[in-house]
């Protein structure tokens, strides 16, 4: 985006002010990222629900006779294994095998929706539309929104205010009705939904999740619930350098489906990284771009870090050489802070399983 | 309402200085613009400061902030209070959320920190 050019704002822009929220500068958009706190948002999800207005994402539908074909070489994850009413997350890589995003793919009828990070987007529908092949179609949907309802009691307020009938819709499963798509599907570890509002109607139904009483959270939290659930954020965990493999998200990569767009470079390129999860002692928070140490020595980057607001402990996500042997520190303003290694997740909330 | 009696800092810290003392701690603005803190990164009593010295952080989930030394001096007491309760810079930052007391080396450093209408248009400047 130009330095000069305005900061784009959603259609729920001024609910967010007038529910008191903090606006931020986010990827070119005015977006909030509190209104009562993080923590408070955060936990609210975990123990409730919460509503995210994450419509800066962009909504690309992919349509054509060849639609297929071309999402199936693009994509390292296998699309031909979707019907519609099915969705799978994946990556969109460079020739290098390096991530170039990561994105959801929905299968609906006749036609595909890829939703795409907000600070990637006009990257992305360049590549997107210059890696075309044969009769495709490939449509920046700017006026529809886009909601993620997420938490244990995401169905039970969703139900009276859709006409599907939710407990049907499997996890990574969607609905397609005339006004809305639902989708089981979030960012939080969560069970819950995200919505696909066409033009018009966003602004109703987040009217009527209000109504209902149902807390609004920012980006704030949905970033501090992703970081429990130990999914990536691109910029942290994933960019250009990175492969999936190395993000620990082989379980994506469907080497043996056939041909695709940096195929060729991940068999060949060896790992030069893995990404860890860990806890340290104490308060103090490792952060991005914080170094790693091993005997003193930097090995390493934090890519993402926060207090864990369920845990009540500092948690992080960072790079180590394969094949590195700790102990390790996190280096926090001067100070040596010992890592413990965990398991991912850090927290493993409501959402289903496949 | 930025209290009238104390000194500020372009970095957004107080002063409230009594004597040679000064508690210090960082103003409402401040606390609103880090969010929720959730850890307060201390000096040790005894430290030797200089003005503008990095004398400590805070973190919020979101963001650490450094904290700067307003005016030289020594470091006599931090509020032990904020281990369990850092929450108290953001309820109370001028009272119970107090950070660090320092004796003063050079009271005339005072004299060129702001006072509550200069700072309240520094923030209103977009500081």
């Amino acid at each position: 985006m130009s330095p000069n050019a305005k900061p784009k704002r959603t259609p729920l822009y001024d609910r967010h002010v007038a529910l008191g929220a903090k606006i931020v500068p986010f990827s070119g958009w005015e977006m909030p990222v509190q209104y009562q706190g993080i923590t408070r948002e955060h936990l609210c999800v975990r123990q409730h629900a919460g509503v995210f207005d994450v419509s800066h994402m962009a909504i690309v539908e992919v349509t054509g006779p060849d639609a297929l074909a071309y999402l199936e070489s693009l994509v390292p994850n296998r699309v031909s294994r979707l019907k519609p009413g099915q969705a799978l997350y994946t990556q969109l890589l460079n020739r290098e095998g390096g991530t170039l995003d990561d994105l959801i793919i929905y299968a609906l009828q006749g036609r595909y929706f890829l939703v795409v990070n907000a600070g990637n987007t006009d990257q992305d529908l360049a590549w997107l539309n210059a890696q075309r092949k044969g009769d495709v179609a490939v449509n920046h949907l700017r006026d529809w929104g886009l909601l993620a309802l997420q938490g244990p009691e995401a169905e039970k307020i969703l139900a009276p205010l859709v006409p599907a009938d939710l407990s049907l819709i499997p996890y990574f499963g969607l609905w397609e009705g005339d006004d809305l798509i639902v989708s089981r599907t979030g960012y939080t570890g969560e069970d819950g939904f995200e919505l696909f509002l066409p033009p018009g109607k966003l602004l109703p139904l987040w009217d009527r999740l209000m109504a209902a009483h149902v807390t609004p959270c920012g980006l704030g939290a949905r970033d501090t619930l992703r970081l429990e659930a130990a999914y990536p954020l691109y910029g942290h965990e994933l960019d250009a350098s990175t492969t999936p493999l190395e993000a620990g998200l082989a379980w994506t990569v469907k080497l043996e489906k056939g041909d695709f767009l940096g195929r060729e470079a991940l068999k060949a390129r060896s790992l030069q990284k893995k990404l860890v999860g860990f806890h340290l002692e104490g308060r103090a928070i490792p952060r991005q771009g914080y170094p790693i140490l091993q005997d003193g020595e930097p090995v390493g980057e934090v890519t993402s870090g926060t207090l864990s607001p369920v845990l009540d402990t500092p948690i992080g996500l960072g790079y180590l050489p394969p094949n590195a042997k700790g102990p390790f520190a996190v280096e926090i303003r001067g100070k040596q802070c010992p890592l413990k290694m965990v398991a991912l997740p850090f927290y493993r909330g409501s959402a289903r399983s496949r | 309402m930025i209290p009238s009696d104390l000194y500020y800092a372009k970095s957004h810290e107080y002063l409230r200085i009594v004597g040679h003392e000064a508690l210090i701690g960082i103003t409402d603005h401040a606390a609103e613009q880090l969010g929720d803190v959730v850890f307060a990164d201390l000096p040790t009593v005894g430290q030797k400061v200089q003005s503008g010295d990095t004398i400590g952080a805070l973190e919020s989930v979101k963001a650490v902030s450094d904290l700067y030394a307003p005016v030289a001096g020594e470091v006599i007491d931090v509020n032990r209070e904020l281990e369990a309760e850092p929450g108290l810079i953001n309820e109370d930052p001028y009272n119970k959320g107090w950070i660090i007391k320092l004796t003063i080396s050079d009271p005339s450093q005072a004299e060129a920190l702001l006072r509550a209408d200069a700072y309240e248009k520094w923030v209103e400047e977009g500081h």
